[in-house]
């Protein structure tokens, strides 16, 4: 500044005692991103441990690269980014898990390191980090490795209590659909134990996808703490069991039953645990519903009549796309908006 | 039998009450010096009538309106005017004040004390007797009761509510004076309703409060007043939502309670009506719960306006060493203060005391879109979206997305998880968009 | 093969090209040449200060008979290029650059509270007016920084300040500053009174070592009342020439400075010993 200014002395003492003055409120419900994220964590526990039982040793070699390096990822592009390092937040824990569990569950550990690359530092961080991405990270790295390594990313498995001789090397899904190629018809014996398989998990899969009732569990703990809400999972479903019900019951021979579309494949995880990720999910309570109905109506359609068996990762990204328009046009009424006669007390 | 109806969102503070909840009001006695503001409600200040040097009695008037939506401040004890000079305020920027050295005799000005015939008063009567006792709105909003009292004639009031519902967590005045003053309240309430002409009466008490729901069930007797549970939730005292519970009338946005034929009064002011109506004595006192871990000896003091918030804390035994917040108000709607020199004005009714390890910063981590705000919001706004527009400065879809509607009660920033300072974004957001209101008209 | 995709891909290439002349010709909007030509001579920082959104929205306003001497950062060169565009004279103004009036940095101002909330002065500043003991003074959170479109104030120890030699003159940080501590003055002026403070000099000195107490003695260091009391507040009076030391010598708390630009070389040199400095203090 100028040269001519007078020698500075030591700083003004403050006032004691010196307090802390902020906006109101000043009260806090002791809400962080920290607890959000780890409680995410501990609601696919479940899943997470029934995968590395039912796939062994495969499983946890794809959950442990998968995870850890999404971690460092997350590290190195903060740190090329010049932020502060927030890995403890456990976002990019988050991302990574749910990476993992829809991996296949022999994937080798360059495929999961590409795909937690993908996810973490161009799904999250080109976009600006954590709150700013709005394609869910985990389906983008999916997908990309999905189209760029076909083989590796549809190399299915069989569980570690499958009978020997029955594994056919494809999901339930994708053998209905090989079988629809064949002659129409989807081949599906829906007996109540095969019910059961589809639900315990011991079925082909993304190894985190096809426990359905581990998954459920978790998503039961989500929903009482709020921070997922019904809305999304619900109609998502829902919209899924209307739609293939529906073809279900023009073609029963041809469309699998309504109930083995909810609880095959990536519905379950999608619904309850990537549809309702909370930056690429709308804000607003009808937002939701609309979302939610989009994802199972694009899932439903790609099953039945696209190319792919499964649908849940493309229909949520598509509908990822829609969320800014959903929330711009889903505002809820504000309190007051519309005047109301009422009526007069003598 | 009225049964209430659940607001959208709010939130669930922990109460905090039991610092106080059991101690009975206790009189602060005289201290050396009261500092009475000029400014002490919403609306104009008052305009100084004393100068340095004069005597004067308590109750005696220091400053009369400013204006007709401004009150009248009174002596809170008898003595000299030691000097009239800018002093520290709770609003946070110091303004014009009289100082008081008490002579310690406590006489009152002529007119202050005998009962009168207030039954006989009719309505015009009882609202001058309310403006010339300085009344303002002892919840903490401080707006000038006599206004509140004097709709337009195309809106009629048919609903009169005294709020007793004291939402904000750590205070408990209303709660005592309820217990101990419960016929004041009452009676109080029926000469304002007199004012308006509303023939239904309601009085809103929180759950949480079953004496004090109780005591004034048996003072209201018959066909008084209505005393409704409500159920415990912030903001439950809120007018809109107090309204809203009790009588299912929505204030429309933008408007105001008589849009919808109602009136509400805290319970503080009812008290006070009653002392201005009936024994002449003006707005001088009032209690105040002073709480929370960082005061040594919390209580519910009944306080001179004017007594120094040093006095007091050193009344209750002194501020406790890991002290880092002092709120005027309640923790969710108050003012944090950097002063120990401001004055208890009309309008405060608590003071609550936060160590360092009960404070929670706000950060800027950024909003990870949880929508818990949106869930909390009980305007129904998406505070989320608003604070994005008021950041980037786009103050004009902030506004389309209902800013001014914001009643700035805190939950939004309550729950989110981000620690964002959601309310001081939408305040900002209000500023620019009331001055550029003000400049196109 | 290759030779027919080249002949096709070329011949598609020139209809189009013939195709976006034509249009260039008959669809071309009559614009008055003298637009571009302003517009060419502005110095396109589009920052609005002349009112207008933008450097092409001015030009086109001036040829439509606006005032053409408004784009302070183009200053008075770009004004008399304008106005000799439309055939006009504008009088020569000098160039005006923005100064912050107060010096209160962490180090010399007193803080009244630990400040936490939105980084920025506007929105501290509705918080019990910031977090600075003395209420007129500079919050240094940098909403000033933010607006400036030439990036030419920076943040020094908590307290703004404008580098001379990048302001363009386009007053938005004037407009922006809830303290209204930055204010215009001409670029050649380097002796200021660097406080903003209506306080009573005891007030003041509790808040700040270097505000001005209203003393007084700068008003009588000065000849021509080129310095004046604004109640406690000593101010500059920019339309007389001030080209002495000696209010900044005489200064007890080192509230009036001199800025370091081209134009301080204009002063006299500084006293010969600091004993005499102090003399001429005491005096």
């Amino acid at each position: 500044m100028s040269t001519e200014a007078k020698e500075q002395k030591p700083a003004v003492p403050l006032p004691d005692p010196t307090l802390l003055v902020s906006s109101s409120p000043h009260l806090h419900g002791r809400e962080s991103i920290t607890k959000i994220m780890w409680s995410v964590v501990l609601a696919l526990a479940p899943a997470t441990v029934l995968g590395m039982i039912f796939f062994g040793i495969d499983a946890v070699i794809v959950i442990a690269v998968t995870t850890i390096s999404a971690v460092a990822f997350e590290a190195f592009s903060q740190w090329l980014r010049k932020m502060p390092i927030t890995i403890s937040d456990g976002s990019a824990v988050v991302t990574g898990l749910l990476l993992a569990l829809n991996m296949p569950p022999g994937s080798p550990w360059w495929l999961c390191a590409i795909g937690s690359f993908i996810a973490i530092a161009i799904a999250k961080h080109l976009y600006g980090g954590l709150g700013y991405n709005p394609f869910n990270p985990a389906l983008v790295a999916r997908v990309a490795l999905l189209v760029s390594f076909p083989t590796q990313m549809t190399s299915w498995a069989p569980t570690l209590y499958m009978p020997p001789d029955s594994w056919t090397g494809a999901t339930p899904l994708g053998a209905i659909k090989e079988h629809i190629l064949k002659d129409g018809t989807t081949g599906l014996q829906f007996t109540w134990d095969y019910l059961w398989q589809l639900m315990a998990g011991n079925v082909g899969g993304s190894l985190g996808e096809t426990s359905v009732i581990a998954l459920l569990i978790g998503a039961a703990f989500l929903l009482w703490k709020g921070y997922i809400w019904w809305q999304v999972p619900v109609s998502f479903i829902a919209s899924v069991f209307a739609v293939t019900g529906i073809a279900f019951l023009f073609n029963p021979t041809g469309v699998a039953s309504p109930v083995f579309h909810v609880v095959s494949g990536g519905l379950i995880i999608g619904a309850f645990y990537m549809a309702t990720d909370m930056v690429t999910s709308p804000v607003t309570k009808r937002g939701m519903i609309v979302f939610g109905v989009g994802c199972g109506v694009i899932t439903s359609v790609i099953r039945l009549w696209g190319g792919y068996p499964e649908g849940v990762s493309f229909a949520i990204l598509i509908m990822n796309a829609t969320v800014p328009l959903l929330d711009r046009y889903s505002r809820p009424e504000v309190f007051g908006a519309r005047r109301k006669l009422y009526e007069v007390r003598g | 039998m009225t049964k209430p109806i659940h607001f959208q969102g709010g939130v669930h503070p922990a109460y905090n009450k039991q610092f106080t909840a059991a101690l009975s009001i206790e009189e602060m006695p005289l201290p050396e010096r009261l500092v009475v503001p000029l400014s002490q409600n919403l609306g104009a200040p008052a305009k100084c009538l004393v100068e340095k040097g004069q005597e004067v009695l308590k109750g005696q008037p220091l400053g009369e309106p400013g204006g007709f939506v401004s009150t009248p401040v009174h002596a809170p004890t008898s003595g000299k005017v030691k000097k009239i000079d800018f002093h520290p305020h709770p609003l946070g920027r110091a303004m014009e004040a009289i100082e008081i050295e008490p002579d310690g005799e406590d006489r009152w000005a002529e007119g202050c004390g005998p009962l009168r015939d207030f039954d006989a008063m009719d309505a015009a009567a009882i609202r001058k007797a309310i403006w010339d006792g300085g009344l303002v709105g002892m919840g903490g909003a401080t707006f000038p009761t006599h206004v509140k009292l004097s709709p337009p004639e195309d809106k009629p009031i048919d609903t009169f509510i005294l709020n007793g519902a004291e939402c904000e967590p750590f205070l408990t005045s209303d709660h005592h004076l309820m217990l101990q003053a419960a016929d004041k309240i009452i009676a109080g309430g029926k000469l304002m309703a007199k004012v308006l002409g509303a023939r239904h009466l309601m009085i809103g008490i929180e759950k949480n409060k079953p004496d004090a729901i109780e005591l004034m069930r048996e003072a209201s007797g018959d066909g008084g007043f209505e005393v409704v549970p409500l159920d415990v939730e912030y903001p439950q005292g809120a007018e809109k939502q107090l309204i809203y519970a009790l009588t299912r009338r929505k204030v429309p946005a933008g408007g105001l309670p008589m849009d919808v034929g109602c009136v509400v009064q805290n319970v503080g002011t009812a008290a006070a009506a009653y002392d201005a109506c009936a024994r002449g004595i003006p707005l001088i006192e009032r209690v105040a719960t002073i709480t929370g871990s960082g005061i040594t000896n919390p209580k519910n003091l009944l306080l001179r306006v004017g007594t120094l918030l040093r006095d007091v804390i050193e009344f209750c035994g002194g501020l406790n060493a890991d002290i880092a917040k002092v709120i005027v108000g309640g923790p969710m709607m108050g003012i944090s203060q950097y002063s120990l020199d401001i004055p208890i004005i009309k309008g405060t009714s608590g003071v609550v005391f936060l160590k360092a390890d009960e404070v929670t910063l706000f950060t800027s981590q950024p909003c990870i879109r949880c929508a818990s705000c949106v869930k909390s919001c009980p305007m129904g706004l998406l505070p989320t979206v608003i604070n994005a527009y008021s950041v980037n400065e786009m103050f004009d879809v902030a506004e389309e997305y209902g800013a001014m509607d914001c009643i700035e009660c805190g939950c939004c920033a309550f729950t989110c998880p981000s620690h964002i300072p959601l309310v001081q974004n939408v305040r900002r957001a209000k500023a620019e968009i009331q001055a550029r209101r003000k400049k196109a008209s | 093969m290759i030779v027919n995709a080249i002949l096709t891909l070329a011949a598609l290439g020139l209809l189009a090209g013939l195709g976006l002349g034509f249009a260039a010709r008959v669809f071309a909007v009559k614009v008055d040449p003298r637009v571009e030509e302003i517009d060419a001579a502005l110095p396109q920082f589009n920052c609005g200060a002349c009112g207008y959104a933008g450097c092409a929205d001015y030009a086109k306003a001036v040829v439509e008979g606006k005032d053409p001497g408004l784009c302070a950062p183009g200053g008075p060169n770009v004004a008399a290029r304008v106005a000799a565009i439309m055939g006009q004279e504008v009088s020569a103004q000098e160039k005006m650059v923005a100064f912050v009036f107060c010096g209160g940095s962490d180090t010399a101002a007193r803080k009244k509270y630990h400040y936490n909330g939105v980084i920025d002065c506007i929105s501290a500043n509705l918080v019990s007016g910031g977090d600075k003991s003395c209420s007129y003074g500079c919050l240094g959170l940098g909403t000033c920084v933010h607006v400036c479109p030439a990036d030419a104030i920076l943040i020094e120890d908590g307290l703004a300040r404008v580098v001379p030699e990048l302001c363009i003159g386009c007053r938005k940080c004037v407009e922006a500053c809830p303290k209204n501590v930055i204010h215009m003055v001409p670029a050649s002026r380097v002796v200021h009174v660097v406080c903003s403070s209506q306080d009573k000099g005891p007030v003041v000195r509790k808040a700040c070592q270097v505000g001005c107490i209203g003393c007084r003695r700068c008003t009588k260091a000065v000849d021509d009342e080129q310095i004046t009391m604004d109640d406690n507040l000593a101010v500059v009076d920019y339309s007389k020439p001030l080209l002495s030391r000696e209010p900044v010598e005489s200064c007890p708390t080192g509230a009036i400075q001199i800025v370091e630009t081209e134009f301080t070389a204009q002063l006299p040199p500084p006293a010969e010993t600091a004993g005499q400095a102090a003399e001429e203090a005491q005096a």
